[in-house]
């Protein structure tokens, strides 16, 4: 379990809104997530989830509301000043670039690199040398502790579905983020890895990294979360622990379906 | 015999300016992934650019640079409308751009002072001209042999670029373009400004393929509307193709591969009187294929990053 000792809002979203054409995507949705807690999104299928993950991180542009993440309002910004600040997010079918090395997809998210700045690759070799193997010996650290260490140098295209997931975790770890944005780590994983995921994302946690996941998987959203809300056909349903969420009927109703 | 070595001078000046304008486009396609089907503008601009500079007395180098600059002010005026847009409205307004600007060139002929339109410009000063005031550094050499001194000088240049482009490939910026040719959502969710980055690739690659316009003029010793067809940006795709998309050492061998079979049917017996061009045409086209079936990740691509799955 994650600690509840910290009162402190990291992130607060309110009346945020998405609309395609005539369907209400997300309708007037809020969230509020605690400063080092593990918290979870819920909701059926189609209840606009994804939707909102976008939103938050200005992948989409919301058609109204607004988003304070640590203090600050960050829903005018663009997407990459988002993450910039430490909101990191992974995608719900993994995205590692497939022909860069598994090494290089780790050096490219590492954050500040004066060799990203083209006139620097002329001006400063040693220093971005040096930075260079700064950053290598990080992105192996990372790498060896979600046990990718031994597929460093290979292409990430190469990599399996739950070496890519890994992969993408410890990636938005090298931008030392102060949330990360989980969308379905469980989906698609085996019961050993998903013990492993579960495993490292208490001991992120741990370290101070605050989180947000969407899952299906209940067993997972049970003995990670401390905090739940849910999502309903774009709206928010109701928000609690897991054991209240969980045996809700207005969440029981929402998922089965009122007969 | 002089001759033809003389020729085979201009053939490598040629193969030289053709592999530095396709490096232009390799920055651009090859590893930022932007769909350039205008290169041939840039060339362009810079070509008239360095002309008419030189014409009015600025010298050879500075004339190509602000050429160069002309054509990286043509991307940064394409790329900051189009770079934000979808992939394949860059494709559509380049294409469009070039040929906007070849009609520019073409239809300016009613005024007729500055490019001349149709009849084009055809003498104006050249890098180390070894001219009759005597030229401090070739003036020993006889005129007919300048192609040498131009050859020197473009190779020169072209080893320059290709420095350039290799140590920007290695650095973290070369590795931020490939990710954003891989998967843009994933370089934006890390932090990086992808529309930045874009600019910046389109940009250089325009000033590269300025540059080369300037080389292109002065091996022809003239510049017509009609050398700009979009044809020759398609030569430029075709070299990259060949040589391995993302690969600077693959361009220049798909710029020599391209060079020989354009040449070499030349020096054929003319066995089909007047259809030397049409079977210039049919060598290219068939190497082209015979490439992509043999080698689809080109000359010197590597053909492990084919066979990934995304």
């Amino acid at each position: 379990m994650g600690s509840h000792s910290s009162p402190t809002i990291l992130l607060q979203a309110q009346h945020l809104s998405k609309s395609f054409g005539g369907v209400r995507a997300v309708d007037d949705v809020a969230i509020a997530i605690p400063q080092g807690s593990i918290t979870g999104l819920i909701g059926p299928n189609g209840a606009g989830k994804t939707t909102f993950f976008n939103l938050l991180v200005k992948f989409l542009p919301p058609d109204r509301g607004s988003v304070v993440f640590d203090g600050r309002p960050v829903h005018g910004l663009p997407p990459h000043k988002i993450a910039q600040l430490g909101m990191m997010r992974t995608f719900q079918v993994p995205r590692v670039l497939s022909r860069l090395s598994v090494l290089e997809n780790m050096l490219l998210a590492a954050p500040g690199q004066h060799g990203e700045r083209f006139w620097a690759v002329w001006l400063g070799g040693r220093r971005i040398r040096q930075q260079e193997r700064e950053m290598g010996e990080k992105a192996l650290e990372l790498l060896e502790s979600v046990g990718l260490g031994h597929v460093a140098t290979e292409y990430a295209g190469a990599l399996s579905g739950g070496q890519r997931k890994l992969l993408e975790m410890a990636r938005g770890l090298m931008c030392d983020p102060k949330l990360m944005m989980l969308d379905e780590p469980a989906a698609g994983v085996n019961p050993a890895l998903l013990e492993q995921i579960c495993g490292y994302i208490e001991a992120w946690n741990r370290q101070g990294i605050t989180f947000l996941i969407i899952e299906h998987n209940m067993d997972v959203i049970m003995s990670l979360c401390d905090r739940v809300w849910v999502l309903a056909e774009g709206r928010n349903l109701i928000d609690g622990t897991p054991a209240e969420v969980q045996s809700h009927p207005r969440v029981i109703e929402a998922y089965l379906g009122s007969a | 015999m002089l001759g033809i070595l003389i020729y085979s001078a201009t053939l490598v000046t040629q193969a030289a300016t053709l592999a530095l304008f396709s490096l232009g486009l390799n920055l651009q396609w090859g590893m930022a992934g932007l769909v350039n089907f205008g290169h041939v503008a840039f060339m362009a601009l810079g070509a008239y650019t360095t002309v008419l500079l030189t014409l009015g007395g600025v010298a050879w180098y500075l004339a190509a640079l602000l050429g160069a600059g002309a054509a990286a002010l043509l991307g940064l005026l394409i790329g900051l409308s189009t770079l934000r847009l979808r992939e394949d409205y860059l494709g559509i307004v380049t294409i469009g751009v070039a040929e906007l600007l070849r009609l520019l060139l073409k239809n300016e002929r009613p005024l007729g002072w500055l490019t001349r339109g149709d009849f084009g410009i055809q003498s104006f000063p050249k890098p180390l001209w070894p001219n009759p005031q005597g030229n401090p550094l070739f003036g020993w050499l006889p005129p007919n042999q300048y192609p040498w001194v131009l050859m020197v000088v473009v190779l020169v240049v072209l080893a320059g670029t290709l420095v350039l482009l290799q140590r920007l490939s290695r650095s973290p910026w070369g590795r931020v373009l490939r990710a954003i040719r891989e998967d843009e959502a994933v370089a934006t969710a890390l932090g990086k400004n992808v529309f930045a980055f874009k600019l910046q690739a389109f940009v250089l690659g325009g000033a590269i393929g300025g540059l080369s316009g300037a080389f292109y003029a002065w091996y022809l010793q003239a510049v017509y509307p009609s050398n700009f067809l979009p044809e020759v940006t398609f030569q430029a795709w075709m070299i990259v193709a060949i040589g391995g998309a993302g690969n600077h050492w693959g361009v220049l061998a798909g710029a020599a591969l391209f060079q020989l079979y354009n040449s070499l049917p030349r020096f054929l017996p003319d066995i089909a009187p007047g259809q030397t061009e049409a079977i210039q045409v049919m060598l290219i086209g068939l190497t082209l294929i015979f490439v992509m079936v043999w080698r689809p990740q080109g000359l010197l691509g590597k053909k492990a990053e084919l066979l990934l799955h995304r």
